[in-house]
């Protein structure tokens, strides 16, 4: 009879004490989720607009988006998002994620901005696991080398020079890591082929 | 009140670090060693909830069955680092961008269970933050002095990145110790976490040994004059 008792007595400890934890992490969670939300949306316009100036558009570019399907150019078979910059009515640039599938310790995930006229705004690797040291010079944090692709297109430098310079072509590879460069630089080509191909589409009026 | 926190702060640091001794919390510490800041950062995400975790443990003791101690254990544990992470994103959200990848390893840090079974759910909340602050202290100092030899090694600098912590103005706090350094992958790489602990492990016996044979000497000389 004892034993009951005891199990019955530690059961609703466990309980009560299951019950507390669980409303200060849900009390916390209400608490912030807006905080949460509104410092989420700053740091992705902070990110886009490090790449598409914010006096070069004048529309609300978090809320013009469009859903894409997946997309085997962007390396991806998820739902992506695309911001689209206007100035009035006409297009300014799209911004979207493009996955390079093989990095050296799997994929980098890139933000990639396009003018309309197809030349880039520029490229931001948001999330990536490559080695420190060697691959994660990728990082605009580390070093400056995401950033020579503002301004350059498909015809600048033509397509067949878009590879690192150990492929015969235009990019700079780092020492001891060619296997990081070389995937960025073709997951960038092949988003710009993609917005090539897709432009007017991409810039599709939202469906009111 | 120092026969009380003397010891708890010797512990802590030296004689029984989380880190050297105990050997707990090794998942986070090999994984995020690989550069002074990282190890810093993970350090402070760590103090932080080992702190917490060790006062609301010793607060609750008397409330907290003895049976099912662990299960309130991680439960506690698992809530503070919630509250910490979400709270650090809302309102610390610069901050969080650099410190969050730490906060979800904290919790396979099985030394704040361990500091929870083995002090706070114990003694009173005074000594149990303090107990909580020197392990987290502790664990700490080799976390830095790990990255630091690490970073060295593996990449010929110390400090690089200290801007991701303490904002632009330390962008040149970083010293590269080597020039035109070609790099040393291995000391990056896990294995030379593996590595660079086990040679600081061993360091701190050999002080702890040298130390044990000074003072033997020490009651030798003091003892033989006794006998003749």
């Amino acid at each position: 009879m004892n034993n009951y008792t005891t199990i019955i007595r530690v059961g609703l400890l466990l309980a009560a004490f299951a019950i507390g934890a669980t409303s200060i992490v849900s009390l916390t969670e209400a608490n912030t989720r807006d905080k949460i939300i509104e410092n989420e949306r700053q740091t992705l316009l902070a990110a886009i607009n490090a790449l598409v100036d914010d006096n070069d558009y004048d529309n609300d570019i978090l809320t013009d988006t469009l859903l894409i399907p997946g997309v085997r150019k962007l390396g991806t078979k998820e739902f992506t998002n695309v911001y689209r910059a206007r100035k009035g009515n006409t297009p300014v640039a799209a911004v979207f994620t493009s996955i390079a599938p093989n990095g050296y310790n799997g994929k980098i995930k890139l933000l990639v901005g396009v003018y309309y006229d197809g030349t880039l705004a520029g490229v931001r690797v948001i999330k990536h696991k490559e080695t420190p040291g060697l691959g994660d010079k990728i990082d605009v944090k580390k070093a400056d080398w995401i950033l020579q692709f503002k301004g350059l297109s498909l015809t600048s430098p033509t397509e067949s020079r878009w590879k690192v310079k150990k492929d015969g072509g235009d990019f700079d590879q780092f020492t001891g890591a060619t296997i990081t460069p070389r995937a960025i630089v073709t997951a960038v080509k092949k988003a710009l082929q993609y917005f090539d191909k897709n432009r007017d589409d991409l810039f599709k009026e939202a469906k009111k | 009140m120092n026969d009380v926190y003397g010891p708890i702060i010797r512990e802590g640091l030296w004689k029984n670090n989380p880190a050297l001794v105990q050997l707990l919390g090794l998942c986070p510490l090999l994984a995020v060693s690989n550069t002074t800041i990282n190890g810093l950062g993970l350090g402070v995400a760590t103090i932080l909830t080992l702190v917490a975790s060790n006062g609301l443990v010793s607060l609750l003791r008397k409330q907290i069955p003895e049976e099912a101690r662990l299960p309130v254990f991680v439960m506690i544990i698992a809530s503070i680092v919630t509250v910490i992470e979400l709270s650090m994103n809302a309102w610390f959200h610069e901050l969080y961008l650099i410190l969050g990848i730490f906060i979800p390893l904290i919790v396979t840090n099985c030394a704040i269970t361990g500091r929870a079974e083995a002090f706070a759910a114990r003694n009173p909340v005074g000594p149990s933050l303090v107990d909580g602050l020197m392990m987290g202290l502790g664990f700490t100092a080799v976390l830095v002095l790990l990255g630091a030899a690490r970073e060295l090694i593996g990449q010929g600098t110390i400090l690089s990145e200290a801007h991701l912590m303490f904002g632009e103005g330390a962008r040149n706090l970083t010293i590269v110790v080597f020039e035109d350094y070609r790099g040393f992958l291995m000391a990056l790489l896990p294995p030379g976490a593996f590595i660079g602990l086990g040679l600081i492990v061993a360091l701190k016996n050999v002080i702890d040994a040298r130390q044990k044979t000074k003072s033997a000497e020490i009651n030798v000389v003091e003892t033989v004059p006794a006998e003749a």
